[in-house]
C-alpha cells in the first residue's frame, strides 16, 4: 500500500497544527459556530446528538495492521472502545470530545492517517472495490490513480468550498463493486483497443434526497488526463451548481437541469483549456505511485489443498463460512476472506478495540499485514493462503468475526441512524438488529440466498437504501419514527433505484414486513432466481399486495 | 490599523494602507431578504442580478481619488467613469455571482485595470476561487487581484493559491493574526495558479 514520503508526512503534520489552532480559536470564542463548521467538517468532525463524531479517512479502503491497532488504541483512549466502519470505507468514532480531536489527529498522523475531507462541501474520500488488485475479474488496478487523485484533491485550492459534497469512486473490474453510477463522478477503468489504460467517466449520480444514477459523459478518457478532466467537471459545477438550496446543490441536479449534452459541452470547453497542461499525469508519477501497489510476494502454490478440502467436507460450520466469507483470488492457492462485522443483533459495521487488535494480528500472520474495508461495512483479509483458512476461521470465530452471512439478508448495510446522528429522522441500528434476530437461522438465510438489505435513517442515504434489493428509509411523520420500504434497487453494472411499495411502517412492524417480502419471493421464485431477479421479473405489485394484505387482516 | 494584506512580487506578505475607496450602492428596499420555501436564501446564483437599477442610479461616486466600483455600476455609468479609467483611478469589483466573461466584455485588455476585486458575500462561497483562477490563467490579468467581503484567515491559503495577491480581512478580525494562515502548508500536493503539481515541482522518487 502507499507509504508516505516526507512531503506527505509534512502535509498531515501541518494539517494537525492548522486544525489545532482553529479549534483553539473556536474554543476561545474567536471563531463563530458558522465559521468553525466547515473547518471542523473538513477534518471529519460532526457535532452529533450525544457527542461529536469523528470520521477518519481510510483512503480507498486500504489500511495496514499498524494503522488498525492505532485506531483500536485511539478508540479505547478517547472513545468507548469501539469504532464504526461507514459505507464510504471510513472509520467513525461516536464519542470523542471536541477538545481531544486535535490530539487524536496528531496520533493518527504518526501512522500516516488523517481525517482530511471526510466531510464538508469538498471532494471526499475516493472509494473503490475492496478486492482491488486481487479480484479475478479485475482489468485494471485503479488504486495508483486513486492515490494520485487523493493527493490532487487534498486541500485543492479551487474546490475547498463547493456547493455541496463531492464523491468520486473508481473501479477497474468487469463486475462493478464500487457503485460508480451512484457517485458525483464515477471512473470505470478498462483497456482500450490499443491495450492502453482508459477510463469511462460517469457523472451526476448520487443517492440522497433525489436518487439518480449517473450518465456517461465520456466513453474514452486516456488516464493521463483524468485530473484535468475531473478539474473541468468540478469547475463547471463550482460556478453553476446551486448554492441557494442545499437539497438541490449536488452536481446531479445541475446535470439534470442543463441536460447531459449541454453539461458535457461546457465541460469540454473548459477541458480544452486544461488538457495537456501541468495536470497531465506523467508516466514517472504513475510509476512512482504504482510501485506501492505491486502484487504481494506470493508463493507458488497448488490450486487445491487436501487438508482444506477435508475440513470443508467434514465441518459444516467451516464449510458454511467458506461458502459465504471466502472470495476468489487471482493467484492460485490464495483467497480473500471477509470478516463479518454483522453478527446478528449487533450494530452493523461496529468493531471493538479488542477486535481491531485481533484483526491486525490476523493480517500480520496471514495476509501481508494489510486489510481492506468495504462499503458493505466489513473487513477483508485480501491475501490468505488456502491452507491457512481453517486457522483464520478459528481465530475469527473466537473474536465474533466469522458470522457466515456475507451477501445474505443479515449482512445489512446500515448508517448510524438516530441513535447517534443528528441528521437522522429515525433510528436504523435497532431495525437492523431486529431484522437480524428475525432471520437468526442460517439454514433459512441460505435458502433465501443472495440478498442486499440497506437501511438509512434519513434521506441523506448514508445506508444507500436506494440500491438495496430491499431498502429501508427512516422518515419522520409528525415527530414519530416511520419506515418506508423499497424493493428492486441494485448496485453494480446494472444498477437500479428501488421502488417504494407503499405507506410506511412502524419500527415494530419492520421485521414482519421483511418476512412477508421474503415469503413472496420464496413462493414466486423460479429455478435459482435471486430475490432481485424475482422483483425485476414480477414488479412491485405482488410484494405490495402480500405485505399490505397481511397488514389489513392483522 | 489597516485590514489589507498584500503580497509583494517575491510572495512576502505585509499589511499596507488601503489607497482605494470602495463604492457601495445604497441598500435595496424590502427585496433584500430573499426567501425560498420559507428559508432565507444566502447565495445569489451565477448570472443573478447584483444591484437594481435604482441602487445603481443612487450610488454616490466621489469626484477624486482611486475608486473601486462594482461591475454593474461601471456597466450602467461608464461614460462618467471613463476619465477615471484613463487616469488609472478605476478598479472593478466582480461579485461571485457575476462572470469573468462579463468583465472581459467590458475591458478587452483587463490589464488596463490596476485592480480587480472579487467580492465574496459569504466566506463559504467557493466560486471566488474559480474566478480568481480564471482571471489569472484564462484572461491573463497581471495586476492586483484582491479578495474582499467575508474574507477570513482560514480561507487565505486557498485565496492565495487561486491567484489573489491582496486580501481585505473582514473588519472585525485581525489582519495581523491572519498573516500566519498564508503559510499553513509549505509543499501543497496539487498545482495552483502560480505553481505546478508537486510531482513536477520536486523529485519524489
Amino acid at each position: 500500500m502507499y507509504k508516505y514520503d516526507p512531503i506527505d508526512q509534512q502535509i498531515v503534520n501541518e494539517r494537525v497544527a492548522q486544525y489545532r489552532d482553529q479549534t483553539r480559536r473556536y474554543l476561545a470564542g474567536e471563531l463563530t459556530d458558522e465559521e468553525y463548521r466547515p473547518l471542523r467538517l473538513q477534518n471529519g468532525l460532526y457535532i452529533q446528538r450525544h457527542a461529536p463524531m469523528l470520521r477518519i479517512a481510510v483512503p480507498y479502503g486500504l489500511i495496514s495492521s499498524k494503522q488498525l491497532r492505532k485506531l483500536g488504541d485511539i478508540a479505547k483512549k478517547y472513545d468507548r472502545g469501539y469504532g464504526h466502519f461507514s459505507t464510504r470505507q471510513n472509520l467513525q468514532l461516536n464519542w470523542p470530545k471536541l477538545e481531544d480531536t486535535p490530539e487524536i489527529l496528531a496520533e493518527l498522523a504518526t501512522v500516516e492517517m488523517h481525517a482530511i475531507q471526510t466531510s464538508g462541501n469538498c471532494i471526499r474520500n475516493i472509494t473503490t472495490d475492496q478486492f482491488a488488485g486481487i479480484a479475478p475479474d479485475e482489468i485494471i488496478d485503479p488504486r495508483a490513480i486513486a492515490e494520485i487523485m487523493r493527493q490532487w484533491s487534498t486541500f485543492h485550492p479551487e474546490f475547498a468550498l463547493l456547493p455541496r459534497k463531492f464523491k468520486i469512486a473508481v473501479s477497474g473490474t468487469e463486475k462493478d463493486r464500487a457503485i460508480v453510477q451512484a457517485h458525483d463522478i464515477g471512473l470505470e477503468f478498462y483497456k482500450d483497443v490499443q491495450g492502453q489504460m482508459a477510463i469511462k467517466v460517469w457523472v451526476g449520480g448520487g443517492l440522497g434526497r433525489t436518487p439518480i444514477l449517473g450518465t456517461v459523459i465520456r466513453e474514452h478518457l486516456e488516464w493521463q488526463h483524468v485530473l484535468s478532466y475531473c478539474e473541468a467537471v468540478i469547475r463547471v459545477y463550482n460556478i453553476h451548481g446551486r448554492r441557494d438550496n442545499a437539497y438541490k446543490a449536488r452536481i446531479k441536479i445541475l446535470v439534470k437541469a442543463l441536460g447531459i449534452e449541454e453539461f458535457k459541452r461546457q465541460v469540454e470547453e473548459e477541458w480544452a483549456h486544461l488538457k495537456d497542461g501541468p495536470l497531465t499525469i506523467t508516466q514517472n508519477e504513475l510509476d512512482r505511485v504504482a510501485k506501492y501497489f505491486e502484487p504481494m510476494p506470493y508463493k507458488t502454490l497448488p490450486a487445491h489443498d487436501a487438508a482444506f478440502d477435508a475440513a470443508v467436507a467434514s465441518n459444516p460450520a467451516f464449510a458454511a463460512w467458506v461458502k459465504r466469507c471466502v472470495q476468489p483470488h487471482r493467484v492460485p492457492g490464495y483467497r480473500a476472506v471477509t470478516l463479518s462485522l454483522k453478527p446478528h443483533g449487533k450494530a452493523p459495521g461496529d468493531i471493538t478495540s479488542e477486535q481491531m487488535h485481533v484483526v491486525a494480528d490476523l493480517a500480520d500472520a496471514y495476509s501481508f499485514g494489510e486489510l481492506r474495508s468495504s462499503h458493505e461495512q466489513n473487513l477483508i483479509l485480501a491475501d490468505v493462503q488456502v491452507s491457512d483458512l481453517f486457522a483464520v476461521w478459528e481465530k475469527a470465530r473466537e473474536a465474533g468475526l466469522a458470522t457466515p452471512n456475507i451477501g445474505l439478508l443479515t449482512d445489512i448495510i446500515c448508517c448510524p441512524g438516530g441513535d447517534f446522528c443528528s441528521l437522522a429522522n429515525a433510528k436504523s441500528i435497532p431495525i437492523a438488529e431486529a431484522i437480524q434476530m428475525q432471520f437468526d437461522n442460517l439454514d433459512y438465510l441460505y435458502e433465501i440466498g443472495d440478498l442486499e438489505l440497506n437501511i438509512s435513517g434519513c434521506m441523506n442515504a448514508c445506508g444507500h437504501h436506494h440500491v438495496g434489493h430491499i431498502g429501508i428509509l427512516g422518515v419522520d411523520k409528525d415527530g414519530s419514527e416511520w419506515y418506508q420500504v423499497t424493493v428492486g434497487g441494485k448496485q453494480g453494472n446494472d444498477a437500479s433505484i428501488g421502488a417504494v411499495i407503499g405507506p410506511s411502517f412502524s419500527a415494530e412492524e419492520m421485521p414482519g414486513v421483511v418476512q412477508r417480502l421474503i415469503e413472496v419471493y420464496v413462493r414466486e421464485r423460479q429455478d435459482d432466481e435471486r430475490f432481485i431477479d424475482t422483483v425485476r421479473r414480477l414488479g412491485v405489485a405482488p410484494f405490495k399486495a402480500h405485505v399490505y394484505a397481511e397488514k389489513e387482516t392483522a | 490599523m489597516s485590514q489589507l494584506i498584500q503580497l509583494a512580487a517575491d510572495g512576502q506578505a505585509s499589511i499596507v494602507a488601503d489607497t482605494w475607496t470602495r463604492i457601495v450602492p445604497p441598500a435595496a428596499g424590502e427585496e433584500s431578504v430573499r426567501k425560498q420555501a420559507g428559508k432565507v436564501v444566502l447565495f445569489k446564483l451565477t448570472g443573478e442580478q447584483t444591484y437594481t437599477a435604482e441602487q445603481i442610479a443612487n450610488t454616490e461616486i466621489p469626484a477624486t481619488g482611486k475608486i473601486l466600483v462594482p461591475l454593474t455600476i461601471w456597466q450602467a455609468r461608464k461614460a462618467e467613469l471613463q476619465s477615471r479609467l484613463a487616469a488609472g483611478e478605476l478598479g472593478i469589483i466582480l461579485a461571485t455571482n457575476e462572470t469573468a466573461e462579463a468583465l472581459q466584455a467590458e475591458f478587452t485588455d483587463l490589464n488596463t485595470l490596476p485592480l480587480i476585486a472579487v467580492f465574496v458575500e459569504r466566506f463559504a462561497d467557493g466560486r471566488i476561487f474559480t474566478l480568481g483562477n480564471w482571471l489569472r490563467t484564462r484572461f491573463g490579468f497581471k495586476n492586483e487581484l484582491r479578495a474582499i467581503g467575508d474574507v477570513l484567515r482560514d480561507q487565505l491559503f486557498f485565496h492565495k493559491r487561486a491567484g489573489f495577491n491582496s486580501f481585505l480581512i473582514r473588519a472585525d478580525r485581525s489582519a495581523e493574526d491572519a498573516l500566519a494562515s498564508l503559510n499553513d502548508f509549505s509543499q501543497p500536493y496539487q498545482g495552483g495558479v502560480a505553481d505546478v503539481p508537486v510531482w513536477r515541482r520536486v523529485n519524489r522518487a
